[in-house]
């Protein structure tokens, strides 16, 4: 009887084992316990490089140049007569390009105060799944501005240095999932020349923001720098300086990134928001303004074989 | 009691002949062409994983969407994050079986015409097809390869109008795959 027990027990396992053997899930399993885990890094946890007024964690990749065309409206508070503040734009040129896949060189020009910028961003971290993990990108960014207009003082001794600005900004994001990434800006603006003895040199501020994605081309993006208090007394062009805040969306298409927004800032370098920010979102200080963002590829990727 | 010892050992056998019967491979190439007036796209997937039985002709395979490399950066960014949506829809697979395996004899060298019928994943959308290939004895190893077309539209791929005219509504998918038997 036990034996009789024992032979259907096997009868029943050669069935089943050999049933089970033959189908294609368990093929697939075979295949995945096969598989050896490979890192997965995240990909676009911004659209492009910009945030709004400011830096993301982005960078072009390799061989990629990209041409930055941004204008900054006069406030929106100009009224009809300036078409709220169409009439009147400060505008920058820049290009960015990838040196490698962590490493971008960025120059550009805003017609406002005759400004030449230049930069440089390294992604010290890139977040990551799988066989490395890694919950944040950061990024490195150093950058340097010089004001090129003509002295406001000729007759008295000026110096090259007083033109120059420098930033240091840790980016800092997360992609949190498809549509929601979230980014800290920790930031140091260094001004050679400042109003009075009461104006730090050397001004802090945080920054923070995200975009959260509507479709697959359209997300809504928000930045805010806020400065360390007591930092900056003087006013700049006779007002009171304040954080900057942007508000605005990004909408891609093949090859573009259009940001729209609107800022209290008219900056579009880290010298002008962070620290000459003067507009003020309750007194509808508001400016309009665009960023165009376009790749070309510069040297295509070899395909390996 | 020497009927269960039969049993047993007449399984491990089984078992054992089953596991020869099996091929792997872990670097087989996909790879897919678009083709348009305005402009060729192609990517290629250096990384698909598949399991071969040669006894019973089943098949399976495996490819992570993230593994596609693109000519251009901005492609590939586009394809993983909008129209294929690889952080929801990591893998796309294939299960399948060849139809004619009873009729080969893949013991000798040579280039064997074969045809396979089986479901198509891509994007949590599964599709049955059925492609024409050959499966190549080479020594030890087997190479599967095929071509066949597959409609973007079919998985819940959605191409914007304003690029309509540069993605083919059609893709060629390319498969050249080369097994070598499985161990454990």
């Amino acid at each position: 009887m036990k034996f009789q027990i024992l032979k259907n027990l096997f009868g029943i396992i050669l069935i089943f084992s050999s049933a089970a053997l033959y189908s294609q899930d368990d093929l697939m399993n075979l295949l995945e316990e096969s598989e050896k885990p490979v890192t997965e890094y995240t990909i676009a946890t911004f659209k492009t490089t910009r945030l709004m007024s400011g830096q993301s964690v982005e960078i072009p990749a390799a061989g990629v140049l990209q041409y930055v065309i941004s204008h900054r409206f006069a406030r929106i508070t100009a009224g009809f007569y300036d078409i709220f503040g169409l009439d009147n734009a400060t505008m920058r040129m820049g290009f960015d390009y990838g040196i490698t896949n962590r490493l971008a060189v960025g120059v550009g020009r805003s017609n406002f105060e005759k400004t030449y910028d230049g930069y440089l961003k390294y992604k010290l971290l890139r977040q990551s799944k799988g066989a490395k993990k890694m919950p944040i990108t950061v990024t490195g960014f150093a950058g340097m501005a010089i004001k090129t207009i003509k002295w406001p003082e000729p007759d008295r001794p000026n110096y090259f240095s007083s033109r120059l600005y420098y930033t240091f900004q840790l980016l800092i994001a997360r992609k949190f999932n498809s549509d929601l990434s979230l980014q800290l800006m920790p930031t140091l603006v260094h001004r050679n020349l400042v109003a009075t003895r009461a104006d730090a040199n050397d001004v802090f501020a945080i920054g923070m923001g995200g975009r959260y994605k509507l479709t697959g081309s359209l997300s809504v993006n928000a930045e805010y720098y806020y400065l360390i208090p007591g930092q900056i007394v003087s006013p700049v062009y006779g007002e009171k300086v304040r954080n900057s805040l942007t508000l605005g969306v990004d909408i891609e298409t093949g090859g573009h990134v259009f940001q729209l927004m609107f800022t209290n800032s008219r900056g579009m370098t880290e010298k002008f928001f962070v620290t000459e920010t003067t507009g003020s979102w309750l007194s509808t200080d508001i400016h309009f303004g665009f960023n165009i963002n376009r790749v070309f590829t510069i040297i295509d990727k070899h395909n390996k074989k | 009691m020497k009927k269960v010892f039969f049993i047993s050992v007449s399984m491990l056998l089984f078992l054992n002949q089953i596991m020869a019967q099996k091929y792997i491979a872990r670097n087989g190439y996909i790879g897919f062409f678009s083709s348009t007036p305005m402009e060729n796209i192609e990517a290629h997937n250096y990384q698909a994983s598949s399991v071969l039985d040669v006894e019973s002709g089943e098949m399976v395979y495996s490819v992570l969407i993230k593994g596609f490399e693109f000519e251009k950066a901005l492609m590939q960014e586009h394809f993983n994050e909008k129209y294929l949506e690889s952080d929801k829809y990591p893998k796309s697979t294939f299960k399948g079986k060849i139809l004619n395996m009873d009729q080969l004899d893949l013991s000798k060298d040579g280039v064997y015409n074969v045809e396979v019928e089986g479901d198509l994943t891509i994007k949590n959308v599964t599709k049955q097809i059925k492609v024409k290939g050959t499966l190549e004895r080479k020594g030890s190893h087997i190479i599967a390869k095929a071509k066949f077309p597959a409609r973007v539209e079919d998985y819940n791929i959605h191409i914007p109008a304003m690029v309509k005219d540069n993605i083919a509504e059609v893709v060629d998918v390319d498969v050249n795959v080369d097994y070598e038997p499985y161990k454990k």
